[in-house]
């Protein structure tokens, strides 16, 4: 294929991929809107914010350093810890983008790395395009800059029923991303399960149940894809395909 | 003190940015050691189950409609369902089955 044909080819495809990515986006950040209004945040302010910093977490933690008032290094910090997940999936993404891929694609790529733009992305069998990702942001920011506009203007507006139903739309992809590859592969149907059930325990167990959802992720990840690493190194055709 | 909320922004914004960066400019050859190959190609399954689960039963308005929709959704994944039709049928077990439980 020509460059700029394959480049259509994904941004096409991403897009139709960001399409339940926006969607899902559209109801998180809704709910996101309503607590940065609680936070004392005008709607400009808020969409600015996402669309700034593309984070659920993130951007949770943030509101309420805003709406406490408290310290810029607090922010740093809370930022930091809220968001360091990303720091291992730019790490796994950095290894799916050709060596050859120019600086200005990767700062690109780079604005956008969230938890589900990540998963479609590190699910293409070949190297990554860094238009599929483009694809995918022109469809996922608006509907989370858009729905978090819309959570500090209308409040409470939409049915809780409507928000609820849509509130799993991020979790099924999810699902649809690490599910099939489960089924081919015994290793990630252990590690997919264990790491369920590892994290089901860290919520009830004393002591690490006090961990933020975000620490307790990359603690989870660090160990068990750790350990599958070194009891179960990758066999080269599996990372060539 | 008070503070300047776009100064806020402004720190949510580069520290995120920052950290999602400097991997994807800084890594720009391909990782040579197979156990950090390896331990980075597991990364997303593991990263992705622990925060599905049990983060899932929360997030809607009863956990028997979540339960619900997280077996349907990884039975249609199971059955190689696209993403788009996993993420929409997920949604729709939760709106339907709510009808009943939630009043």
């Amino acid at each position: 294929m020509m460059k700029s044909k394959e480049n259509k080819y994904f941004y096409l495809k991403g897009i139709k991929m960001g399409i339940p990515i926006g969607l899902g986006y559209f109801a998180v950040s809704f709910t996101l809107g309503i607590s940065a209004g609680n936070a004392g945040m005008t709607a400009g302010q808020a969409m600015l914010a996402s669309f700034l910093v593309n984070a659920s977490a993130g951007e949770y933690a943030g509101f309420t350093v805003i709406a406490a008032n408290s310290g810029y290094i607090e922010m740093v910090i809370m930022e930091l810890i809220a968001n360091a997940r990303y720091l291992l999936m730019s790490c796994s993404l950095s290894q799916k983008l050709k060596e050859e891929t120019g600086l200005l694609h990767r700062l690109l790529v780079g604005f956008d790395v969230t938890d589900e733009i990540f998963g479609v992305a590190i699910s293409v069998p070949e190297k990554l395009n860094p238009f599929y990702n483009y694809g995918m942001m022109t469809v996922a920011i608006p509907g989370w800059s858009i729905g978090t506009y819309l959570g500090v203007v209308m409040g409470n507006i939409l049915p809780t029923s409507v928000v609820s139903a849509l509130s799993v739309a991020l979790y099924g992809m999810f699902i649809a991303i690490i599910i099939p590859p489960a089924r081919k592969s015994r290793i990630i149907a252990g590690l997919v399960t264990i790491s369920m059930a590892a994290s089901f325990l860290f919520t009830k167990l004393p002591v690490v149940s006090g961990l933020s959802p975000g620490i307790r992720t990359i603690i989870l990840t660090v160990v068990i894809a750790g350990g599958a690493a070194i009891l179960f190194p990758i066999k080269e055709e599996q990372h060539e395909s | 003190m008070n503070h300047n909320i776009y100064v806020y922004i402004f720190i949510m914004f580069a520290v995120t940015y920052l950290i999602r960066v400097l991997p994807l400019t800084l890594i720009r050859k391909e990782i040579q050691s197979k156990t950090i190959r390896s331990f980075l190609y597991y990364v997303p399954y593991v990263t992705l189950a622990v925060m599905t689960f049990p983060a899932i039963l929360d997030a809607t308005a009863s956990t028997w409609s979540a339960l619900a929709a997280l077996a349907v959704g990884i039975l249609l994944a199971w059955l190689g369902k696209s993403l788009f039709t996993v993420a929409v049928i997920s949604c729709a077990v939760v709106f339907v089955l709510e009808l009943f439980l939630v009043r």
